[in-house]
């Protein structure tokens, strides 16, 4: 992949967002249809690096999300390619009637890269977390719905965005995430799960900022417990891996999905989806933000409240592994 | 320039045929937003017929003149206006509504040609145009963009949001035009959302006001050229305009926002075109 030299060295250093600034700087480099907008969020989102470098190709709309998505929808009609960046929940929520019926039912190349996503923004609040996106974006017809693991993923995401011809989503987090991958070889590509463990006795199926954790669980409990558990990198929720999931239904029977974000219609409904439709049985459990909204604090602190942190996880193995799973009629001792 | 009394007159009839074809179009579709239709036809006619460079044989010729239908919902007016031009055959209007049409009641840039956004959702058209008229600036093109929005449209905040960025980034090869028919769904706009001082509002958003009787071809032509002239600011032009305009049963009427015609009823609405016409014509003859 050309133009694309993020390492573990730049995700140290750099926050995702910040690579994500730097990745568009890059790209708009290649490629000079592109256009940036944002809202009054251009050094937040950092996408106000692309602004500096090009500022007659950047668009700083104000506080004011719906004619920001519209005048995307308009640019992309006049053959420009807009990277539009906001905070995730203005991105899904306060602008979603332009995201839906100007970006996505036109099917327009606006890229959508929304920050501060989950419960990253902990301590601003609850009205900043977005445990919801996922879910509502993923509903969004023509829409491609991407969640990376960390620094060197988004920029890869930020490229394969422009590739794909249509809407993107990418949802990142603020500030630094766990460094996941040390570089771009690892064979990123949009709609195919990353298996970062190879395992038979679970598959914990993950997506973002709980990649790592989950990474970080399975090897704590091969080492503990003696347990083979596979994890699979979602980065891509739509259109989903399928293929991936079927064979982890198939060859480990047990699904644990965790994500930040609620776990009413994100990841893990995305993956239920799939996974009911096999015919197999199969245990399956769902870990993120319940169904409430969340509390105050910092994101690491607020990872481990909900349970999604390596702690969670592990603990949510074992406990699927503790049970019985069998094709007999007593029902009781089973998950 | 003013307008020849030939054009005026080629105008005229042009909009009377496209009242009657849309009236038709109500017809076939079973109902439709007649309301609205009358009172645009007028804008929308002298737009197509005399200012946008639009080219039907290539819907996506690059330098086309675009035009945004931000009152959606009058589709029944559009489509026939489309249709006429030779975007698509005259004969797809009859199917207007019926399962599995492209017409449906807010016409689909998916679906019919010609057509450069799919509007409905009010509140959305100026954002759309504005990121079209930016977007050709930025490319060096000269062709230009007219939004056409309703008044009760412009209670969503959405619209402001676009003025303000219209007048801020300067987009001047950006026209706004507001059909000011005072009606909306449920009343009068200044009983459901009082939106005087109207044209105090635009101004105050960094606009240059332009108003205009919105059924009289000198005036829109003269407001037209004014607006495509602005070098400062963007131009809005409020065209004063009657919900219904040309059917004495209708006119004027905000219960006629949306409805249907029997075959009684399209006979009179016919009827009354006619006289409408014919009025406008001798009045044009007195000039």
């Amino acid at each position: 992949m050309s133009g694309l030299t993020f390492t573990m060295l730049d995700t140290a250093k750099m926050s995702t967002a910040e690579i994500y600034g730097q990745a568009l700087c890059e790209l708009g480099d290649e490629h000079p249809e592109i256009v940036g907008l944002s809202a009054d969020l251009a050094k937040s989102t950092k996408i106000g690096a692309f602004g500096e470098k090009f500022p007659d190709r950047f668009f700083n709309v104000g506080i004011a999300e719906q004619n920001m998505f519209g005048m995307a929808a308009g640019l992309a009609k006049a053959g420009l390619v807009p990277y539009v960046s906001t905070f995730a929940i203005f991105t899904a929520m306060r602008g979603l009637d332009q995201v839906h019926t100007d970006i996505c039912y036109q099917n327009l190349d606006v890229k959508m890269i929304a920050t501060h996503a989950g419960l990253s923004f902990g301590q601003a609040g609850t009205t900043h977390h977005c445990t919801e996106d996922i879910a509502i974006m993923r509903s969004m017809a023509n829409l491609t719905v991407v969640v990376p693991a960390d620094g060197v993923e988004t920029a890869l995401a930020v490229r394969a965005a422009y590739e794909r011809k249509g809407p993107v989503y990418i949802r990142i987090n603020r500030g630094f995430d766990q460094v996941v991958y040390d570089g771009p070889d690892y064979g990123f590509e949009l709609g195919k799960a990353v298996t970062m463990r190879e395992g038979t006795d679970l598959t914990i199926v993950a997506c973002g900022s709980t990649v790592w954790r989950a990474v970080e669980a399975a090897a704590m409990l091969e080492k503990s417990d003696g347990l083979k558990v596979r994890v699979l990198n979602m980065h891509t929720i739509k259109p989903i891996d399928a293929e991936a999931i079927e064979r982890a239904v198939k060859e480990t029977r047990r699904i644990i999905t965790v994500e930040d974000h609620s776990v009413v219609g994100g990841l893990g409904g995305a993956v239920a989806e799939v996974a009911a439709g096999t015919g197999k049985s199969f245990s399956f459990k769902r870990l993120g933000v319940p169904d409430c909204f969340s509390i105050i604090g910092l994101h690491e602190d607020l990872l481990a409240h909900y349970g999604i942190d390596e702690n969670g996880i592990a603990a949510a193995v074992r406990e699927m592994m503790g049970k019985d799973f069998e094709a007999d009629d007593d029902w009781e001792d089973e998950v | 320039m003013a307008l020849t009394t030939e054009e005026r007159r080629r105008l005229e009839d042009k909009a009377h045929e496209l009242r009657l074809l849309s009236v038709d179009t109500v017809a076939w579709a079973g109902s439709g937003h007649v309301g609205g239709s009358m009172s645009a036809m007028d804008i929308m006619t002298i737009l197509y017929h005399k200012y946008m460079r639009v080219d039907p044989k290539d819907p996506a010729k690059p330098d086309r003149d675009r035009f945004i239908l931000s009152k959606g919902h009058v589709g029944v007016g559009y489509a026939p206006l489309l249709a006429d031009l030779g975007y698509f055959d005259k004969e797809l209007l009859r199917e207007y509504n019926h399962t599995g049409s492209p017409l449906g009641m807010h016409l689909d840039s998916n679906k019919v040609r010609g057509v450069e956004a799919s509007t409905g959702s009010l509140g959305h058209g100026l954002a759309i145009g504005l990121g079209m008229a930016l977007g050709a600036r930025l490319r060096g093109e000269a062709w230009k963009t007219f939004v056409l929005l309703g008044d009760g449209e412009c209670d969503e905040g959405a619209v402001w949001e676009s003025a303000m960025a219209a007048a801020h980034f300067k987009a001047t090869n950006l026209i706004t035009v507001v059909d000011r028919n005072h009606c909306m769904i449920d009343g009068p706009t200044e009983d459901v959302m009082a939106l005087e001082p109207f044209a105090d509002k635009w101004r105050a958003f960094g606009f240059e006001v332009i108003e205009a009787d919105g059924h009289d071809f000198d005036a829109l032509a003269s407001a037209i050229e004014r607006a495509m002239a602005a070098t400062e600011r963007p131009a809005v032009i409020i065209a004063d305009t009657i919900k219904g305009c040309g059917i004495d049963f209708i006119a004027g009427d905000y219960k006629w926002h949306y409805g249907g015609f029997d075959a009684e009823k399209l006979a009179k609405a016919k009827e009354s075109l006619g006289l409408y016409h014919e009025s406008r014509l001798a009045k044009g003859a007195e000039r």
